[in-house]
């Protein structure tokens, strides 16, 4: 088995253990879209629409990266990860691929309830599921050099969250952008994926060894 | 300078020589021991030099420039926010640098550069904010526009802000300095696609009424008073990073004889 699929199998099985711990990023989207909700709607106000569940979709990724690496880095196995899986960067893509596919993926999926409850009508939703489908993975990838970076701190997320925040703004332009510039948008999100997948990797795994070696 | 850094045999031809000096002095640079005795004359310089500077771009463009047709005197905040921009923009560049020299070669130097620059940058991305909010109030009629250049410099402050809270959150210092200076290359490489999503959406939106900073917007009477402000301002960052470094450098090399030697030096001071 490649080692992309088995550190892909691997990270799904134990997230499949765990049901629980792997629907909180899930849950707290949608707890929180209920939240966004009775505000505005208490405030008597048209509701947030796409930049409100978009935002939510950035914080409910944070949240997600924070444990990413912390689970494996207490019981010893990201050290072995660095030492033993080559090439380390397959392993880190696998890694990622399958936090996406617990912790981002369901997001997407859920995000026609979301475009319901908040715009009103499934007209957007299409369009609403496409930017987060091309959106998510780019904030995961992101998300995860700032886990990476802070694996061990135990300063929790909100270090992360300056951490990172500032560098997912363009994908959270570009995602809130989709739903008025259209197409452009959609291309811009599949370039900063394109991009985040190719490099990202690379820091996430120099920022372990760091985390590791010193 | 400290005695005993004599060079060996001088190469014979010109360019050999210079090249020769430059590797000479990035290695010198590199040992805190002799940043510290060779920076001492170049911050005093500098703050020479940047301090008059301010003070003749700043008394100039604040009495002696006619108001600006559209603005009244209210643009006038212009010389001290406009290099602050730059400034700020610069130390982050600066930073990067400094990330790059310490991750490829870990020159101990290259990460104090880091270590003193992000809180300099911090605060003059701050000044920059505060004095954009203070012009935008009469000019834009509101402190806050979601224009593309405040929030560029606001991420910027985030950035900076990143860098500091990193270093101090992570206890081992080694750990600290490599994962600092990683984070400022990542939010290098980001910063292009940052500007270029930034002014994107800016467009989205309505643009404000009034645009200043455009180049040919700028009279040339307002130009020569801006130029000697934003060069007195690099003067003066690089003159407080100086005196950051000499400090740090204290701090950091306490162990080492020669900063012994140097605190119990006699009173008055003499390098």
């Amino acid at each position: 088995m490649s080692t992309f699929a088995a550190q892909l199998r691997r990270d799904l099985l134990l997230a499949a253990r765990r049901p629980a711990e792997a629907a909180n990023p899930l849950l707290f989207f949608l707890f929180c879209t209920v939240l966004l909700g009775v505000g505005a709607a208490a405030e008597g106000e048209a509701l947030a629409g796409h930049g409100g569940i978009w935002v939510l979709a950035l914080f409910a990724n944070t949240l997600a990266a924070e444990g990413l690496f912390e689970r494996d880095h207490e019981d010893g196995t990201l050290e072995l990860m660095l030492i033993h899986a080559r090439p380390l960067l397959a392993a880190v893509l696998g890694k990622l691929c399958a936090h996406w596919l617990v912790c981002g993926l369901p997001i997407v999926a859920l995000s026609p309830v979301a475009a319901w409850l908040f715009l009103g009508s499934l007209a957007d939703a299409p369009l609403l599921a496409a930017s987060l489908l091309l959106g998510t993975p780019a904030l995961a990838l992101i998300g995860a050099v700032g886990a990476a970076l802070t694996v061990g701190v135990g300063r929790g997320g909100l270090l992360l969250a300056v951490l990172v925040t500032p560098l997912q703004l363009p994908v959270l332009i570009f995602g809130v952008g989709a739903a008025s510039a259209g197409p452009f948008a959609l291309y811009a999100l599949a370039a900063l994926l394109a991009a985040s997948i190719t490099l990202a990797p690379l820091a996430i795994a120099k920022a372990l060894a760091i985390g590791q070696e010193y | 300078m400290p005695k005993g850094m004599e060079t060996a045999a001088q190469p014979r031809t010109g360019a050999a020589r210079g090249w020769r000096r430059l590797r000479e002095a990035f290695h010198k640079a590199g040992s805190p021991r002799w940043f510290f005795a060779g920076c001492r004359a170049w911050m005093i310089g500098l703050y020479a030099i940047g301090a008059p500077l301010v003070v003749v771009g700043a008394v100039w463009g604040l009495a002696f420039v006619p108001p600006d047709r559209l603005q009244g005197d209210s643009f006038r905040i212009l010389f001290v926010h406009v290099p602050a921009v730059h400034v700020a923009q610069s130390v982050y560049y600066a930073i990067a640098v400094a990330a790059v020299v310490y991750l490829v070669w870990r020159m101990k130097m290259a990460d104090m550069v880091i270590a003193v620059g992000a809180p300099i940058g911090l605060a003059i991305t701050a000044a920059a904010l505060l004095t954009g909010i203070i012009w935008g109030i009469p000019t834009w009629g509101t402190g806050w526009v979601w224009d593309a250049r405040t929030v560029s410099t606001l991420v910027l402050l985030i950035l900076f802000f990143g860098l500091t809270a990193l270093r101090q959150a992570v206890v081992r210092p080694q750990r600290a300095a490599l994962a600092v200076a990683l984070l400022a290359l990542v939010g290098v490489v980001n910063l292009p696609i940052i500007k270029y999503s930034v002014d994107w959406f800016a467009t989205l939106h309505q643009p404000p009424s009034i645009r200043i900073g455009q180049k040919p917007a700028i009279a040339a009477v307002f130009l020569w008073p801006l130029a000697l402000t934003t060069l007195g301002y690099y003067c003066l960052a690089v003159a407080a990073g100086l005196a950051g470094l000499r400090a740090l450098i204290v701090d950091r090399e306490a162990g080492a004889d020669w900063v012994r030697q140097w605190l119990a030096r006699p009173a008055p001071a003499s390098e």
